[in-house]
Order: C-alpha cells, then sequence, then structure tokens
C-alpha cells in the first residue's frame, strides 16, 4: 500500500473530528472530535515512520498518545466540574466571553 | 574696579542687604521699629556711597564724569563675549539719578517713622522690607549696564509699586488700585521687552556702552527700527503714565502718602523718562518716534493739568501734577534735547517729593485726604505751609526756585526742536499748573475762617463734592483744628532737607546759569529771549487766578465752572479714558472669550463628540463579532488556517 492511502484516511479522520468540535453542541462529543484529530495525527506520525524507516515517527507517537490520555482526563474534568457551576454541558450556553 | 564703581556697588547692594536682612531675620522684621531703624541705616549709607561715587568720579560736580563700569558675566554668549552681564554703569546721569533715589529713599523712610506710627509692629517691618526692595530695585535700574538687567529692575520696581500701593490691603480700593497699576504698566511692558528683544535681533548685543558706539558710528540698521524704539517708548509711557496708559497714577494715591512720594512722584514714574534719556542717541535715529513722545508728551500734561484741577483730593491733586510734569519731560525728550527732559527730572523729584510729604503732613494732622475738610491751615501748621509753599512754587517755575530753571529749559527745548503746538500745550498747562497747585494752598492753608465763609456763602451749599469750585459749610470744615498742629521732628526734617534743596537748587542755577554738562546749552541758545518772561507771566498769572478765585473770591469759582462746564464735567469724568478702557475691555476681550468660548464649546467639541460617537457605534457593529462561543472562534480559525493553505498553496 502507498503512503497516500494512510494521508487520506488521516486526513479524513481529521476532518469528521474538525467537523465534529464545530457542531456538536454537547462538550463531551467536542471532546471526542479533539480526540479523533489527534489520532489522525498518530496515524500520519506512523505512516511516514514506516514509509521513511524512521523510529522516530514511532516514539513521537508513543508520547502523543500518552499526552492524548492525559487531556482526556483534563478535559473530562474541565467538563464535570463546568456541569457542577453552570448546571450544564451545552456549548452554546457556555458564552461568558460574549462582547 | 575703580573707587567710583566700587561706591556705587555699595550704594546698590546696602538696601538689598537691608532687604534680605529683613526678609529672612523675621523677628527683627516683627520688631516693628529696630527694623525700620536699620532700614533707615541702610538707606543712609547708599546716600553716602552715592555721594561719594559722584563726588570722586565728578571732582565735586566740575568735571565731567567718565563712565565706569562694574560687570560680572551672566549669560554666556558667543565669541568669548557674555551675552548679557549683571553691574553698574556709573556715568554722570546714572550718578546724579543714584543721588536723587538714595534722597529720596533715604528722607522718605526716615519720614514714614512719624507717618505711620500707628502702624501695628509686623505692618511696619513688611513696610520697611519692600521699601529697601524698593531702594535696591530703582537702583539696579538706574545703574544698569544693559537692556536686560533694565528690564529685571523694572518689574522689580512694578512689583515694589504693587506691593506698596496695596500695603493697606485690607483695603479694597487699595488691593484694586494696586491691580491697576500692576496690570496698566504691565501693558507697557510687554511693549518694552518686545522692543529690547528686536533691538537684539537687529544689533545683537543688550549692552548700553558697545550699542552707542553702534547708533554713534551708523552701525544700526535704521529699516524696521522704529518698531524696537516704539516697543521701548510704550514700557516707558506706561510706567511714566502717559496718555493714555496714566489711568492708573491717581488711583495708585490709595497707598501710604510717603509711597507716593517716593515711587509715585520722585523715582520710579520717573523711570521711563530716565530710559528715554538713557537712550536718547537710539532715539535720535528715529525721528518719527521721537515726534509721537512729544505729541503724547505735550497732550498728557495738559491734559492731566486740566483733571488737576477739578480733584477734591490733595494727593490726586498731585498724581494728576505728576502726570502733567511727566508729560513735560517726555515733550522736551520727544523735541531731541533728552537732558532738559532729565534736568526736569532731578529737580522734580525734589520738590514733588517735598510736595508729597508736606501733603502727607497735613493728612496725617487732619485724618482726611479731602480739600473740603481742610482750610485755614496756616496757622496750625506753619511749618508745613511754608514747605509747602517753596514746593509749589518750586513747581509752577518761580524764579529763584528749583523748577524755574528747568522748566524754562524745557520750554526752550520744545520751542527750538520744532514743536510749536507742543509749546502751547505746554504754556497753558504751565498755567494750569500754578492755578491748580495755589488753589490747594489756598483752600487747604489759607481759607478764610468758616465763620467768614458762612457769611459770603449764603445759602450753604450742599452738594459739597461738586468739582473744582465748592463751598465750606459748618459741619464739615476744620472740625477738631485744635488737635492739627505741625509734624514731629523726624517727618519735619526731611520736609526740611527738601524745600532747603529745592531753594538751593533754584539759587544754584540762578547764579551759575547752568547745570554744567548734561543741560542742552543749544536749546537755550535758540530759545527767543521772550520765553522766561512769558514763562514767569503764565505762572503769576495762574497764581493770581487761583487767589482771586480762592482766596478774594472776586471770581466766584461757581460761575467759571459754569461757563467751562463741558470741559468740567468731562474732566470730572477723568475725560472718559478709564470708561473708554472698560468700554474697550467689555466689547473687544469679553467678546473676544465669547467668540472663543463658542468656538470651543460647539466647534472643536463638536468635532470630538462625533468622533467619539462614531468609534461608539463602530464598537457596537464590531463586538457581535465575540460571541463568546468557543466553537465559533474554532470556526474562524479553521477558515482561516484552510484560506492560509490554499493562499501559500498557490503562492
Amino acid at each position: 500500500m502507498q503512503l497516500q492511502v494512510f494521508l487520506i484516511l488521516a486526513a479524513t479522520l481529521f476532518s469528521i473530528g474538525l467537523f465534529g468540535v464545530m457542531t456538536r453542541r454537547n462538550t463531551i462529543g467536542i471532546l471526542l472530535g479533539i480526540e479523533l484529530m489527534l489520532n489522525a495525527v498518530n496515524i500520519n506520525l506512523i505512516a511516514f515512520a514506516r514509509f521513511r524507516g524512521d523510529i522516530v515517527g514511532m516514539v513521537f507517537s508513543v508520547f502523543t498518545i500518552c499526552i492524548t490520555v492525559a487531556e482526556a482526563a483534563l478535559g473530562l474534568a474541565i467538563v464535570i466540574l463546568l456541569f457542577r457551576i453552570r448546571r450544564t454541558v451545552i456549548a452554546d450556553h457556555l458564552d461568558l466571553l460574549k462582547g | 574696579m575703580t573707587n567710583v564703581a566700587v561706591h556705587a556697588l555699595i550704594a546698590l547692594l546696602l538696601p538689598a542687604f537691608s532687604f534680605l536682612v529683613l526678609a529672612i531675620v523675621a523677628p527683627l522684621r516683627r520688631a516693628g521699629r529696630p527694623a525700620a531703624w536699620f532700614s533707615i541705616l541702610c538707606a543712609a549709607g547708599a546716600l553716602a556711597a552715592a555721594l561719594i561715587a559722584w563726588n570722586h568720579g565728578t571732582d565735586m560736580g566740575r568735571a565731567v564724569m567718565t563712565p565706569e563700569r562694574a560687570l560680572a558675566a551672566w549669560l554666556p554668549g558667543a565669541a568669548d563675549r557674555p551675552l548679557a552681564s549683571v553691574g553698574v554703569l556709573v556715568d554722570g546721569d546714572s550718578s546724579r539719578m543714584l543721588i536723587l533715589v538714595a534722597l529720596v529713599a533715604f528722607l522718605v523712610q526716615l519720614y514714614s517713622i512719624g507717618y505711620l506710627s500707628d502702624e501695628p509692629r509686623r505692618g511696619l517691618g513688611r513696610y520697611y522690607a519692600y521699601q529697601s526692595l524698593f531702594a535696591f530695585s530703582m537702583m539696579g535700574l538706574v545703574l544698569a549696564p544693559n537692556f536686560l538687567q533694565l528690564f529685571i529692575c523694572w518689574e522689580l520696581v512694578g512689583l515694589c509699586s504693587y506691593l506698596l500701593i496695596g500695603f493697606w490691603y485690607w483695603k479694597p480700593e487699595a488691593a484694586q488700585a494696586a491691580l491697576k497699576a500692576f496690570w496698566v504698566t504691565k501693558a507697557g511692558d510687554v511693549g518694552l521687552l518686545i522692543g529690547i528683544v528686536l533691538l537684539w535681533q537687529h544689533t545683537g548685543t543688550f549692552d548700553f556702552a558697545t550699542l552707542q558706539t553702534m547708533a554713534q558710528s551708523a552701525a544700526i540698521p535704521v529699516a524696521g527700527l522704529s518698531v524696537a524704539t516704539f516697543g521701548i517708548y510704550l514700557g516707558a509711557m506706561g510706567k511714566s503714565a502717559q496718555f493714555p496708559l496714566h489711568i492708573w497714577l491717581p488711583d495708585a494715591m490709595e497707598g501710604p502718602t510717603p509711597v507716593s512720594a517716593l515711587i509715585h512722584a520722585a523715582t520710579m514714574v520717573t523711570a521711563g523718562v530716565y530710559l528715554l534719556h538713557r537712550t536718547s542717541w537710539l532715539f535720535a535715529l528715529t525721528p518719527d518716534v521721537l515726534a509721537i513722545v512729544a505729541w503724547i508728551g505735550a497732550i498728557t500734561a495738559l491734559m492731566a493739568a486740566v483733571l488737576a484741577c477739578v480733584q477734591e483730593d490733595i494727593k490726586r491733586v498731585l498724581a494728576y501734577s505728576t502726570v502733567s510734569q511727566l508729560g513735560y519731560m517726555m515733550t522736551a525728550i520727544g523735541a531731541g534735547f533728552s537732558a532738559a527732559g532729565f534736568f526736569h527730572l532731578l529737580t522734580h523729584g525734589v520738590f514733588k517729593a517735598l510736595l508729597f510729604l508736606g501733603a502727607g503732613a497735613v493728612i496725617h494732622a487732619v485724618h482726611s485726604n479731602d480739600l473740603a475738610r481742610m482750610g485755614h491751615l496756616a496757622r496750625r501748621m506753619p511749618q508745613t505751609m511754608i514747605v509747602f509753599v517753596i514746593g509749589t512754587l518750586s513747581l509752577a517755575g518761580i524764579p529763584l526756585f528749583g523748577g524755574f530753571a528747568s522748566k524754562e529749559e524745557i520750554l526752550g527745548a520744545v520751542w527750538a526742536g520744532g514743536f510749536p503746538i507742543p509749546f502751547a500745550l505746554l504754556l497753558i498747562a504751565a498755567f494750569l499748573t500754578a492755578f491748580y497747585m495755589f488753589r490747594v494752598i489756598f483752600l487747604a492753608f489759607f481759607r478764610a475762617t468758616p465763620e467768614q465763609d458762612a457769611q459770603t456763602m449764603a445759602p450753604p451749599v450742599t452738594t459739597e463734592h461738586g468739582g473744582g469750585a465748592h463751598a465750606a459749610t459748618h459741619d464739615v470744615t476744620v472740625v477738631d483744628v485744635l488737635h492739627v498742629h505741625d509734624p514731629p521732628f523726624v517727618m519735619a526734617a526731611p520736609l526740611w532737607i527738601l524745600a532747603l534743596l529745592s531753594m538751593a537748587v533754584g539759587l544754584y542755577f540762578a547764579l551759575e546759569g547752568r547745570l554744567e554738562a548734561t543741560a542742552a546749552p543749544v536749546a537755550d541758545a535758540a530759545a527767543p529771549a521772550w520765553l522766561t518772561p512769558a514763562a514767569v507771566l503764565v505762572a503769576v498769572a495762574g497764581m493770581a487766578t487761583a487767589w482771586l478765585m480762592y482766596q478774594r473770591r472776586t471770581i466766584d469759582p461757581e460761575r467759571v465752572a459754569g461757563v467751562l462746564a463741558p470741559i468740567r464735567r468731562a474732566a470730572l469724568a477723568r475725560f472718559w479714558i478709564d470708561d473708554l478702557f472698560e468700554g474697550t475691555y467689555r466689547i473687544a476681550v469679553l467678546g473676544f472669550s465669547r467668540l472663543v468660548g463658542w468656538i470651543d464649546r460647539y466647534l472643536v467639541d463638536g468635532v470630538l463628540n462625533v468622533v467619539s460617537a462614531e468609534t461608539l457605534e463602530t464598537g457596537d457593529v464590531l463586538r457581535k463579532l465575540q460571541t463568546g462561543r468557543a466553537q465559533d472562534y474554532v470556526y474562524g480559525i479553521a477558515v482561516g488556517l484552510l484560506a492560509l493553505v490554499i493562499w501559500m498553496g498557490l503562492a
């Protein structure tokens, strides 16, 4: 298989994630979208590492996965706190920065 | 430094020392009398130093003094020559003027001890501190070697004048008069400053000696010089109370009488005349300005003399008389014979100080300035009467008295200078001078007793402050005549010294002819032979008229007033000059202020208001972009990134 196939897969995954981030009204859904986008990046890293024979990309993706885990935990914690304070997790209602 | 310069410096710095001590050592100032005696001592020292300087320089007046200078560089200038220096320039004129200033300052300070005997201690200390400061400033002005020091001292004497006119600052009239004096002279001072700067622009120097050399070798470009000299004349006009800036001087009489004698008769008001005399070589280059000086001087002399005839306040008569005499001096300067004007300045300083101090003695005794409250004082105050008459005869220009020679010199100078109409004005003013001064003498000292008055004047006139002529009624005349007496020794001594000096000056010139080098023999040579008899005749006629009107009452003053009603009404309104200034202020200044206010309120503020409103509106529109929803921002980032990528891909 060619590199392009993996790249197209990653791009598709990234776009789906971005679409989710932009359109989901639920904050949890937005977090899920972010996870998708991060994983699309991981696919890219591994694909390049595989086709270029460079082990660094793979090591890098391991780091990314670790950080993603931490990020997901942090994000969920924020969402829970948000729910406790505002009694909602709908993103449209969280517009304190409105000018 | 030469002996002369050293002594002039001592004369200059002694009053400064006295002022500093009185200003810094508060206990001494608050002690009152000790402060006064300290200041008087310093003034006496200054007088002695001034006399020694003059004596050294002129060998007892026998030789012409060579100018001596003692300078210290002040502002650095190009090419090793200081832009401005401070110090003293002693020559024939400044040494004479220095003696006059020191003499009158000393005598006035001595006299003030008696005159202000009722003053609280603190007030007395303050008074003497101001007096010392004034003596220093005036001497600094007289001895100034350049325009810059002259201007500084010029402003300082103005300040002292303000402080001393407003010495009784709790009196609203005094406070207002002080302000008026300050503002009106300040108006002229602006002209002086402009003139000095313009002159500097023309010549590159402030120094009198350098300027004089340049002027005499025709090194000063004449084009545009008139503006500079006219500016300098404006300063002199304000200080020396020339029409139309004379309005402050009569009001300045609200100050203590010794102050009027020193500042507003003998010294400060003559600073303008002195300045013009000092720079006469400069004014000689601009004859058109000199002609203005002569005409305004003559107009001032006549106008003030007319005004003096209708005053009811003894000090105001003297104040207008001073204005009139300053007009004389200015006319002589304008006619090109500044030495004649300066000569009159010196003699006038002596006898006018005498008259003011004499009037002060009367006021001190009667406790009023009003001529109506005086009368028949000759019996009660014989000494005062004698010295006052001596001063009056000097002022009227009677031969053998102080003012005769100098007045005749001026008339001769004006005639020789080719100003026949100003000459005629001055001659009329001379008649009026004798008239109004003898009116004061007859009203204050020799008027018939109230009993006789009541017989001749039936029915009693009730409008007391009617004007030139006035009737005495029982209740207002000589109320407490028993308490009226001659002044104490400290006041009488200065009076006698000045009176003897006035006589001595008159006798000296009657015997010697002329004041050696300063007087203008040229003027005299050109004067016609009928001048002296004419001048004397005019003065005697004025005296006789006053005698007939106010002593013998052969001519009824009321009827004369009726015949001259328009002039009298105008004179009582001070020729509407004060009103003119007020009207100008109301129309021009207030109108302009309103216009500026309108522009500021509606145009300037309007533009700003529109700009701010527009900004707010734009902001209101733009704020909608900030939704506060995180997803909108992500949308923006994504679209932006996409656009960036596409753009880079295309490029």
